[in-house]
């Protein structure tokens, strides 16, 4: 069971970055192409998902739309996890009242909600794509960087590190052979889940019309183009949200595979 | 009379593999019944079969315990069966005991379930119990949760919850391993006089010293089956079955330095071990005296703590100075002081002469491999990514000797592709040691390296040691709490205890003469074959 869970994951996941490196092969056709004429056609065969306001087809615009929203996820988990790396190891490592300090610090961002941070980033900031995948890394930095830190702590102690100090290994040899990649161990699972975590944020920016601005093909920005026509077009709404669904899904059925596999190997 | 517990052709089997075939006793009341084997012989699931606990397909001509067919009862009768009837003792205190429940609570539980005492009557039943079974101020005590009481406390908690509502059965699953010695004696002492008290006890261990002190029956079990049984002194003085006879050979204590505790064939003439380890290089007489390891009046304290106070040692080159005390006694911070990976807050160690506490650790860097260690517990000593072969690489400074090494230490080199924690206790321990002999130290510091093992898997890696120290002139400072392991491996020997230095001298003049009360109460309660 779970192993169709994860590989129902893999696969959707798989499909997923083929729209996203090469969106011509699943959609040919060009999603900023208008044709008034054929505006809020109800999914057909000829239009998969229908067509929007300005009668430009919805599959292809979700397709097209798929490299920005993962480029924004996978971005704003790396800029996430790469402060949070930096924090927690800061912590876990560095002397007590380094640790003490940068806890707090951790704990005051932990006080906010993470998306009202992002708002607040942005506000100082300006909106836009790359603001807004800024804003997400850094409300999801202190969450990572909390487990970062707990994870530094247990390995720090653990015997094998002490056994390593005995066989003459310095500080350096020590961080890198062992306890980084201990570390590293249990981050890769968090990173998977964080994508789709990530996704769906900057989706609700792009919708807040905080990130990604129309015309361009985002889902989020779709969503709230959308948002007008909810009661009459359904089908303007329901299919980036379905995607946005499904990467979150998909990531999510991913890392807990992964998980589940790197706990009983 | 007929016995109060009868089992005829027992087996149990979990899908198609039987665990456990063909056993058969009887247990008297008022008996004691030890089944004895290493850990997977299935003398735990012989024990949990009696219980009605051990899950699988479970098949018997008889089981039966007073007028109950075990195999047939239903689960309630089974339920009230347990916590009244029978009491049964597990091995680890720690997780039998709920962590966050006050220990006199657990203990209620089963007056609570099986009897009919109101509360009051009830704390004060608890209170009465814990003072049977030798707890200091019970009422205390019973308000406290696990962690605050020590190993021996703890187990004796657990016992008193086993024995609360007077059961005619006590099955005890190794009530003793992990427990200190003298603490030991206290547990043993107890079951029997429970015993005395008219308790049918099933006795289960891997060592035959502790429960031939007990057991006047005993059943010897390996691979799923009895492969002897009879009464205790017979099986001891006489041993049947090649099996029984190693056990018995395996128990250390009362045997001489370098004799061997099992049967395989002696390392002398030493070298099984061809190129990669070099033989010690050959001192000079005037070396040959000298102190590879001393340690000058160390002091270490932890807060108020006194953990090690005022200890000085000197270690020879082939010597091995072994040093022997309970938990608490500060013989494990004694060893990480010499290992330098905790500084002293006074005196100093030196090593081949040259100081090494009290400089930078820079400066030790370079002689860290003159100076190796193997931990109690090996399996977290290793790095959990890495294979057998990749610790052994790294330790050595490239791949080219790790098959060999593998082979010095008895393990097959197929093994280096494999993870640690696949492999057993034994063989973990193991590649721990060919780890710590790879960059060729002189000395080895073995922190109580045998006492979660087998007796059985013990002895072997005794015996492995001793080769390895003939072999490559190699020193030990041999830390353990077990009395036996460290007289039959110490030339030298430091009795310690809270922190300091009670006694300390040749082995068997200290041993066989002792001046101190602690050293002499410790040899008592050390368990002995008869």
């Amino acid at each position: 069971m779970r192993r169709v869970l994860l590989w129902t994951g893999v696969a959707a996941l798989a499909f997923l970055l083929v729209a996203a490196i090469a969106p011509g092969l699943v959609a040919p056709a060009d999603p900023l192409a208008i044709h008034p004429t054929q505006s809020f056609r109800a999914p057909s065969f000829a239009h998969l998902f229908g067509t929007d306001e300005s009668g430009r087809d919805i599959f292809t615009r979700v397709i097209h739309g798929t490299g920005a929203s993962l480029l924004i996820g996978i971005s704003a988990t790396a800029i996430g996890v790469g402060l949070a790396l930096v924090f927690g190891l800061l912590a876990g490592l560095g002397p007590r009242w380094l640790d003490f300090g940068t806890t707090r610090f951790l704990e005051v961002l932990f006080a906010f909600p993470g998306l009202l941070l992002a708002l607040l980033f942005i506000v100082v900031y300006g909106p836009g794509v790359m603001t807004s995948t800024i804003a997400v890394g850094l409300a999801t930095a202190p969450g990572y960087a909390r487990i970062i830190r707990s994870r530094v702590l247990v390995v720090r102690r653990a015997p094998y590190l002490e056994a390593a100090t005995v066989l003459g290994r310095g500080w350096w040899s020590r961080l890198w052979r062992h306890l980084l990649p201990n570390v590293a161990g249990s981050l890769f699972v968090l990173l998977t889940l964080g994508i789709g975590q990530s996704i769906v944020w900057a989706s609700s920016l792009s919708y807040l019309g905080l990130g990604a601005v129309p015309p361009a093909a985002e889902w989020g920005a779709m969503l709230s183009a959308g948002r007008t026509y909810l009661t009459s077009f359904w089908w303007m709404t329901f299919f980036p949200g379905l995607f946005i669904m499904i990467s979150a899904v998909a990531t999510t059925l991913v890392g807990r595979g992964l998980q589940q596999r790197t706990r009983h190997p | 009379m007929t016995a109060l517990v009868s089992v005829r052709e027992l087996a149990v089997s979990f899908g198609a593999a039987p665990v456990v075939s063909g056993v058969s006793f009887d247990l008297q009341p008022a008996q004691c019944v030890a089944i004895v084997g290493e850990s997977g012989s299935g003398k735990s699931v012989t024990a949990r079969a009696l219980l009605g606990l051990t899950g699988g397909t479970v098949t018997a001509a008889e089981l039966r315990f007073d007028t109950t067919d075990i195999t047939d009862a239903s689960r309630r009768r089974l339920q009230r069966l347990r916590g009244r009837d029978i009491g049964f003792i597990s091995q680890g205190a720690l997780v039998a005991l709920d962590p966050l429940r006050p220990v006199g609570r657990e203990i209620a539980d089963s007056l609570r379930l099986h009897g009919s005492l109101s509360a009051i009557d009830r704390h004060a039943r608890v209170l009465d119990l814990l003072a049977q079974v030798g707890v200091p101020n019970p009422a205390l005590r019973a308000s406290q949760r696990p962690d605050e009481l020590s190993g021996g406390l703890r187990q004796r908690a657990v016992i008193a919850s086993a024995i609360a509502m007077q059961p005619r059965l006590l099955i005890a699953d190794e009530p003793t391993t992990a427990l200190d010695t003298t603490v030991q004696a206290g547990i043993l002492d107890l079951l029997e006089r429970l015993r005395v008290e008219g308790a049918a006890i099933l006795l289960i261990s891997h060592d035959l010293a502790v429960v031939s002190r007990l057991a006047s029956h005993l059943l010897v079990m390996s691979g799923g089956s009895v492969v002897e049984s009879g009464p205790t002194e017979r099986v001891l003085a006489d041993p049947q079955h090649p099996y029984t006879r190693s056990l018995i050979a395996a128990v250390p204590t009362g045997r001489a330095r370098f004799e061997r505790l099992t049967s395989g064939p002696a390392a002398e003439p030493a070298p099984a071990e061809p190129a990669p380890v070099e033989p010690a290089p050959v001192e000079p007489a005037s070396l040959e005296q000298r102190d590879v390891l001393a340690a000058d009046r160390l002091c270490r304290r932890f807060g108020s703590l006194l953990a090690v106070d005022d200890v000085s040692f000197s270690l020879k080159r082939g010597r091995t100075l072994g040093i022997v005390g309970e938990s608490g006694s500060g013989k494990t911070t004694l060893a990480r002081l010499v290992l330098a990976l905790e500084q002293p807050d006074s005196g100093d160690v030196s090593l081949l002469g040259e100081p090494w506490t009290g400089v930078r650790e820079s400066a030790r860097r370079a002689r860290r491999p003159r100076i190796g260690a193997i931990y109690q517990d090996a399996l977290s000593s290793f790095d959990p990514r890495w294979t057998v072969g990749r610790i052994l690489a790294d330790a050595r400074g490239g791949a080219a000797g790790v098959p060999v090494l593998l082979e010095s230490v008895g393990l097959s080199p197929d093994i280096a592709g494999r993870r640690p924690r696949h492999l057993s206790g034994g063989q973990q321990q193991r590649v721990a040691i060919a780890r710590a002999i790879a960059p060729r130290p002189d000395i080895l510091v073995c922190d109580e390296p045998v006492s979660s093992l087998d007796v059985s898997v013990q002895a072997q890696v005794l015996d492995l040691l001793d080769d390895l120290q003939r072999s490559l002139g190699l020193s030990y400072l041999f830390i353990s709490h077990d009395l036996g392991v460290v007289r039959h491996m110490s030339d030298d020997v430091l009795v310690m205890r809270d922190g300091h230095v009670v006694e300390s001298g040749p082995t068997e003049a200290v041993f066989g003469a002792p001046q101190h009360e602690y050293t002499k109460g410790l040899i008592a309660a050390t368990p002995q074959l008869p």
